[in-house]
């Protein structure tokens, strides 16, 4: 149901019958998040073809950790579709996860150019369905299906 | 991966039971539809776990039921139909889906085969002109957020108060188009905004336009009532639902029921079935919210059906009267509803699933149009672009055993990435237009993820419910000119 298509260190994408997943890597829980969102962009573009010529603001909550990462993901879904934004890096300046489970981060990226991007896939939302986010000796590993 | 190993037991050729004790848990049996043929890849999928995690939701009456057309989904299996007492039960928007009202609609026209053949590219190119289709395509609409907020709460009827079609488009619609207990407060700011731009947009993922031959005719009299009259008839079908508005309705809602789940003290197999008492203030959001993606879904279909119209009397040079290209039907899919069924010889009001499943009212239902009340309503499955696609109608059967729902398309088999790894793009549309279909898509390469081998065989699935009886076949009509998203 689920193969590996291919693979670089922060990332890899799933195949999925109906849809299409990531797993993303990171060392702190803060590049985990970055990582991901990378991943979700690569699904969207090429990133070699985005510039960084515009900082947005965006912040998620969620009641759990993994939740967290569902929005965040939908979150930055919003902002493509919406705002046409197409990001390339991420800082996570803050990412709270005890009780309260909040994110707020600068994205890095330009707006959408017709002319310079190509679109892969229209990506419409991040499931909960099959999601997994775990800790282990390398740091942290979470997994993601999209709806598209 | 390995088979999916539980126990399947034939209660007939086109039916397997899940028993109830496969799962400490499971609430009622589950209920597959299927040729034994399909069972080999059913189970390949894993798609009975699913089937029998359903079982699990609170209120769920009767079986966890899956047409043949099951695949794997979110939570709920893919052509998934559940029934949920109102009482007790609870609605589950992953047993909706993220594209609510995700549905078909199909017109008739007067024209044959011979006539429109000489003309398809040019037809194809006016259709693919007039109606924004691919990634974030923008529609031609302009909505400001109160024209927006009427929209989805007078579905299809918005539309044609302002012109997009005529009012007897609305009788031939599932719930008339407009599907009642809308109530925008219950939508988020953010649906708004994907939602504005798109109305009035086909989209892209497995979305299309389909310009059909009537092929073959089964049953002459229900064709007739419907306005197919003979072979080489030409139809045109839409299947499109609510865009990036449904997403973010189900995203917002998934969201609240996640919480619900721990508040009612839920018990779940699976974190996307988060559900919600029906009668909960988290459930009637959720319904209420739902109702208006339905509804946007609706007139997006009826604005594109308009421009579907539009064009055909552009390169005929004649008016849709004149050309007959009038409404045969339209179906969502992807939907919950509050219907009132008989369980046991009792009459219970439940909430019935339909996710990738098609109400199949049968003849003399009240909620059946007047003009199919002889006949039952019109269940319209469209297959993959390369193959063919079917009308059906509604039966008693359906009403008995499946709270009237059938089948809704042909199913995936193959993942996007593996049916693109086999295909090009550019080989997809050369090899449809050797077989005389002509292909028109805003991307190529996204062309590949839904080739033929991607899907099951629709003629597989329908003969299924056929011989099931829950539905009856009427037509099959092939495509000559495809608009993919």
């Amino acid at each position: 149901m689920v193969t590996v298509r291919n693979m670089t260190k922060d990332f890899q994408i799933l195949d999925h019958t109906a849809d299409i997943g990531i797993i993303a890597y990171g060392r702190s829980i803060e590049e985990l998040f970055s990582n991901a969102g990378l991943a979700l962009f690569s699904l969207v573009t090429d990133l070699d073809t985005v510039e960084e010529k515009a900082d947005v603001s965006l912040e998620a909550k969620s009641y759990d950790i993994d939740g967290l990462l569902v929005e965040w993901l939908n979150e930055l879904i919003y902002f493509l579709e919406v705002n046409h934004m197409l990001f390339k890096r991420f800082d996570i300046e803050s990412l709270i996860h005890n009780e309260a489970n909040e994110l707020k981060a600068t994205c890095h990226g330009e707006k959408f150019d017709p002319l310079r991007h190509k679109i892969r896939r229209e990506i419409k939302a991040a499931t909960y369905h099959m999601l997994r986010l775990r800790r282990n000796r390398e740091g942290y590993q979470a997994q993601v299906i999209f709806d598209i | 991966m390995t088979q999916w190993q539980g126990e399947l037991i034939r209660i007939d050729d086109y039916r397997w039971e899940i028993p109830v004790n496969y799962k400490a848990g499971m609430r009622v049996p589950g209920l597959i539809y299927a040729s034994k043929e399909m069972l080999d890849s059913i189970r390949e999928e894993q798609t009975p776990e699913q089937v029998a995690n359903v079982a699990f939701l609170p209120g769920i009456v009767g079986y966890s039921l899956a047409m043949p057309d099951i695949h794997w989904g979110y939570g709920f299996p893919i052509g998934g139909v559940a029934a949920m007492n109102v009482r007790d039960g609870v609605v589950s928007p992953g047993g909706v889906g993220y594209d609510i009202n995700c549905g078909v609609r199909l017109l008739r026209t007067n024209l044959t085969e011979a006539e429109v053949r000489p003309k398809v590219r040019e037809l194809i190119n006016e259709l693919f002109h007039n109606i924004p289709s691919g990634v974030g395509a923008e529609g031609k609409i302009r909505l400001n957020e109160k024209e927006m907020i009427r929209l989805m709460t007078e579905g299809a009827r918005w539309a044609v108060e302002r012109g997009f079609g005529y009012q007897e488009d609305l009788e031939v619609t599932e719930e008339g188009g407009c599907l009642t207990g809308a109530d925008a407060s219950k939508v988020s700011e953010k649906a708004i905004k994907r939602g504005m731009p798109q109305a009035g947009t086909l989209g892209s993922g497995n979305h299309f336009l389909e310009i059909q031959v009537v092929k073959e005719i089964f049953d002459s009299q229900a064709a007739s009532m419907m306005g197919i009259n003979e072979i080489d008839q030409i139809l045109v079908l839409i299947h499109t639902g609510s865009r990036g508005f449904g997403h973010q309705v189900c995203t917002d809602h998934l969201r609240v029921m996640e919480q619900a789940v721990t508040k009612y003290g839920i018990k779940l197999p699976d974190r996307q079935l988060a559900c919600a008492p029906i009668e909960s203030k988290e459930g009637k959001d959720y319904l209420a919210a739902m109702a208006c993606a339905a509804n946007y879904a609706w007139a997006n279909r009826q604005c594109i059906a308009h421009w579907i119209r539009e064009s055909f009397a552009k390169v005929f040079g004649k008016t849709p009267e004149q050309l007959g290209m009038r409404q045969i039907y339209d179906v969502a899919h992807n939907i919950a509803k509050i219907e009132e069924h008989t369980i046991d010889g009792r009459k219970v009001t439940v909430c019935v699933h339909r996710k990738g499943a098609t109400r199949a009212f049968p003849a003399g239902h009240k909620d059946v149009p007047q003009r199919y009340q002889k006949i039952g309503q019109p269940v319209l499955v469209p297959g993959d672009m390369g193959r063919c696609s079917f009308i059906a109608v509604g039966t008693e059967k359906a009403m008995q055993e499946s709270f009237g729902s059938t089948c809704h398309g042909a199913g995936r088999v193959l993942s996007r990435g593996a049916a693109k790894r086999g295909v090009k793009g550019a080989d997809v549309v050369r090899e449809l237009e050797s077989r005389g279909i002509i292909v028109k898509a805003e991307s190529v390469s996204a062309l590949a993820e839904e080739a033929s081998q991607a899907y099951k065989d629709v003629a597989d699935v329908i003969e299924v419910v056929h011989k099931a009886g829950i539905s009856r076949k009427v037509a099959m009509a092939i495509p000559i000119g495809v608009i993919k998203g």
